[in-house]
């Protein structure tokens, strides 16, 4: 692997879950997922809405390093009520991190060990189970390994497909988890049971080692592609505009 | 009407075991003067509902929660409340925790005076197992469909910080969001607003435009001034959040020496000394 970093082929795999989602909230937690939204606007998805993290929706988002020069230029207020009031009406795509997922797409980030006393407090349930309910929604895992993707979450805080089937269609007919991107790869729900499946390994990855670095069973196709990389201009982008520091590299240490 | 009152006012209507609603989001525009002022009480086994911040991390750290109803506890810069995350690890108060939207879902349900309202959020996560006493509720029209039904979270008492009110309680925010402290007031009996300056009401259109006088005085019973009350969380336009003073604070909760030694020079004084003291350590901090 030569040209591109770990971190870039994954901002580029988080920019494609947002391919074809058109003029809605694209909202991201965590560096990659930053980085991989803004790519996605800058490039085949312009409409996007995007905040600043407050209570504006900007016209450009501010880049992931080095802001110093930027100009924001609101185009509309969002409180935190709008936001609700947007989230419920289902017109945004968030990508969250998952401390841990199932094969289901069941997703933690509130807490290891029981929720009366945990273990670890982490996030808490935040907005993931209105969010997952309500619009579609993908997840970020910097540190693919058998402690993030488990048999069995500690808690569920984002829903995932066997929960959201079990509700019946009417209730669950918002339910969207497109897709899971990880240090080693991404995974979709694209299987007759809606069982997490590989869809593509990042240069570099095999197949095995993402199998070893499984807590289940994976759906595994007889042909993996590799995760798309980045175009020279993606990394144009990255490099010059949207990530001059290079944060994201520090969120995937290869 | 004159409403104006001191925070010691504001706590001697207080009881244990009541059901206590904080404004602000977060690190953002907390009551912090009011919440400090609890602290200095002896008020115990209270119910504590909020998008929290330092007001639940400190709360929880006196010990004074038997139950907190919350969608998050953060400090924003901070992702995760560090006594928050401490009080939970010891498993020392009562965790009915929701999803974000649930808990405004249930404050406009009180606010409205019915005992519910429906909601998708919830469904198939492990909020409606984390809170046993939570409903679901079947749609009666053709479509059927079940929800959850978010019961109403009825507050004894709201406490909120404007940026600006006057001494009849109409309050103004200036900042970029209201979050949902006219909810909390209307979800209350007993509703205290703090603020950083009270102006005269002619004088409110100087400050801001008409859209910004979001607190009426219907929904308000004493007004408490305290400039830098929402410190050390951010109050914009009138000051950011001390990025400073809050890396002091969340530093504590793994030093239990560091956090004596804040406790004595913050927390253990009045508020005037508080504010004193926050400006010396200004000075020394930079």
């Amino acid at each position: 692997m030569s040209g591109f970093t770990r971190a870039e082929v994954c901002a580029v795999a988080v920019a494609e879950a947002f391919r074809g989602d058109g003029e809605i909230l694209a909202s991201s937690f965590g560096t990659v997922p930053a980085l991989g939204a803004r790519l996605a606007k800058a490039t085949f998805e312009p409409d996007l809405l995007m905040t600043d993290g407050v209570a504006t929706l900007l016209e450009e988002p501010a880049p992931v390093s080095d802001g110093s020069g930027f100009q924001p230029v609101p185009e509309a207020w969002l409180p935190f009520r709008s936001v609700f009031d947007l989230l419920w009406n289902g017109r945004r795509h968030v990508v969250m991190v998952a401390s841990q997922i199932d094969r289901f797409g069941n997703q933690n980030f509130a807490c290891i060990g029981p929720h009366a006393k945990p273990r670890a407090q982490l996030l808490g349930m935040r907005g993931a189970p209105g969010n997952t309910i309500n619009h579609r929604t993908s997840y970020w895992v910097p540190n693919h390994s058998p402690r993030s993707f488990v048999a069995r979450v500690d808690c569920v805080s984002g829903v995932g497909y066997d929960r959201a089937a079990s509700l019946g269609s009417r209730s669950s007919r918002f339910h969207d988890v497109r897709c899971v991107v990880s240090n080693l790869g991404v995974f979709d729900f694209g299987t007759a049971d809606r069982a997490m499946r590989l869809r593509s390994v990042h240069p570099g990855v095999t197949v095995e080692e993402v199998v070893e670095q499984t807590g289940f069973e994976l759906a595994i196709p007889e042909e993996v592609p590799e995760s798309r990389a980045p175009s020279q201009e993606e990394l144009r982008l990255i490099r010059e505009v949207i990530d001059p520091q290079g944060l994201a590299n520090r969120e995937v240490p290869v | 009407m004159d409403k104006r009152m001191t925070a010691a006012d504001v706590v001697a209507e207080l009881r244990d075991g009541m059901t206590i609603g904080v404004g602000g989001w977060g690190s953002r525009r907390k009551p912090m003067a009011l919440v400090r002022e609890i602290l200095r009480s002896g008020l115990r086994d209270l119910t504590v509902v909020t998008y929290g911040g330092p007001d639940a991390g400190l709360l929880c750290k006196y010990g004074k929660v038997r139950r907190l109803v919350y969608g998050f506890v953060s400090l924003d810069s901070i992702p995760l409340e560090p006594h928050f995350r401490q009080a939970r690890q010891a498993g020392s108060f009562e965790a009915a925790e929701l999803d974000e939207g649930m808990l405004q879902w249930g404050l406009l349900a009180a606010a409205h005076r019915v005992p519910f309202l429906p909601t998708r959020a919830g469904l198939g996560s492990d909020v409606l197992s984390i809170n046993p006493e939570l409903r679901t509720v079947r749609s009666p029209y053709a479509d059927g469909e079940e929800l959850v039904a978010m019961p109403a979270l009825e507050l004894d008492v709201a406490l909120v910080h404007m940026n600006r009110a006057d001494a009849r309680g109409n309050g103004q925010f200036l900042g970029p969001d209201l979050y949902f402290d006219d909810v909390f007031c209307m979800a209350a009996r007993r509703r205290f607003m703090s603020c950083e300056k009270i102006v005269r009401t002619a004088d409110f259109q100087k400050e801001g435009s008409i859209h910004t006088l979001r607190i009426n005085r219907s929904m308000v019973d004493g007004v408490i001034e305290a400039p830098g009350g929402a410190h050390f969380t951010e109050c914009p336009p009138d000051y950011g959040r001390d990025e400073a003073f809050q890396r002091l604070y969340a530093a504590t909760a793994k030093d239990d020496d560091a956090w004596q030694a804040f406790k004595t020079r913050y927390l253990d004084v009045d508020e005037p000394e508080y504010q004193a003291a926050v400006r010396e350590a200004r000075q020394e901090l930079r």
